[in-house]
């Protein structure tokens, strides 16, 4: 196992909304693999006690007044790790599906190639891999059009197991994608010349809940994460030209 | 022609009268009344000058002018509901960058407190 990070250097973020029964043992495991690294849970206003469970468990809690869903939370994360100095932000999921022991491999990544980002893929070594048919099929999708936007393959873009450092933290407070942010959030960065790499990982089937992308939601995923990554094209080509 | 010309002078005094009537009543800002009341008052116009509708519709390429009436009703609430999107978007945005703020106030004020590690302060 890799050392883990001097404090107050990398922050570890978990947005959850209503996983009390998956969030103490997360921060615990988080604990165990990364001890001496604050851990931020932003509560996304949960009316299960999530919140207090995480504290529980020893992790600091930011909670939203209201529910502003994933980007917002994960947003308002970004913008407390920044204005409190930290390098490097390492966001893990609260439902379990991440395993915490990959972290140190994301931090080394970070911090030796300089890259702005690292995503955790699960499809990066071809094994572990945990995730539906209907998101596979959605993943593909993504991975084929995000292919020329991008310059370069990305095998996993709807990973939420992504390290960021400073200069993307910088970026992400000013903007950041509310709803489904994985993918805008890499056609952001693209578009401002940052770099990314991927880490294999393995995902787990998340400990308790259900995923916010139901089968009923994709078609609206689909149609709002394709009108969020054109706009931000449109939005950055036009800018480019001006330049 | 004269029963939609006289129906559509009814429904724009009848908005401008309750846009008035919510703007007294602390319903709907001034600022947000604004389009409601040169809608009516576009509407109203339109429909007390059909010289203005026939000579529109002849513009429009249109024969017949209730149409070229219709064309604009649609049009005029068409931009109407485009300003308050654009209003309702600029609002939601302030809003969560206002939540967010406030969550992060108060993590700093109770990380201030004894026993909190971590608080800006420690850099």
């Amino acid at each position: 196992m890799k050392p883990a990070a001097a404090p107050h250097q990398l922050l570890i973020l978990i947005p959850a909304f209503n996983e009390v029964g998956a969030i103490s043992g997360v921060v615990h495991e988080v604990r165990g693999v990364m001890p001496g690294v604050p851990i931020l849970v932003v509560d996304d206003a949960s009316t299960d006690g999530t919140d207090r469970s995480a504290r529980a468990a020893g992790a600091y809690v930011l909670r939203l007044p209201y529910h502003l869903g994933l980007g917002g939370g994960v947003q308002a994360g970004y913008k407390l790790a920044y204005e409190l100095g930290y390098e490097y932000v390492i966001r893990v999921d609260g439902d379990g599906q991440h395993d915490p022991k990959y972290i140190p491999d994301l931090l080394t990544v970070l911090r030796d190639t300089g890259c702005h980002m690292v995503i955790g893929s699960r499809f990066q070594d071809g094994n572990g891999v945990h995730t539906s048919s209907v998101r596979a099929i959605g993943i593909w999708f993504f991975r084929s059009m995000l292919r020329p936007i991008l310059g370069k393959p990305v095998r996993d873009p709807t990973s939420g197991f992504v390290g960021v450092n400073r200069q993307a933290l910088q970026v992400f407070t000013g903007s950041f994608p509310l709803e489904y942010p994985e993918i805008e959030a890499l056609v952001v960065l693209q578009r401002k010349r940052f770099q990314f790499q991927e880490v294999p990982c393995r995902m787990r089937p998340r400990k308790t809940g259900r995923s916010t992308i139901t089968a009923v939601k994709s078609l609206y995923y689909i149609f709002h994460v394709l009108l969020g990554v054109f706009i931000n094209v449109l939005k950055f080509e036009g800018r480019r030209r001006k330049e | 022609m004269e029963r939609l010309l006289n129906v559509t002078t009814a429904l724009s005094v009848l908005l401008m009268a309750l846009v008035l009537f919510s703007v007294r009543r602390s319903h709907i800002r001034v600022e947000y009344s604004v389009s409601w009341l040169a809608a009516a008052a576009i509407l109203f116009a339109l429909s007390r000058s059909s010289s203005a509708l026939t000579w529109i519709a002849g513009q429009l390429g249109l024969a017949d002018p209730p149409l070229a009436l219709m064309l604009l009703v649609f049009c005029v609430f068409v931009i109407v509901i485009y300003r308050l999107s654009v209003v309702i978007s600029d609002l939601k945005d302030a809003n969560i960058a206002m939540a967010q703020r406030l969550a992060i106030v108060e993590f700093q004020m109770q990380s201030r407190l004894p026993g909190s590690p971590l608080s800006a302060n420690e850099e």
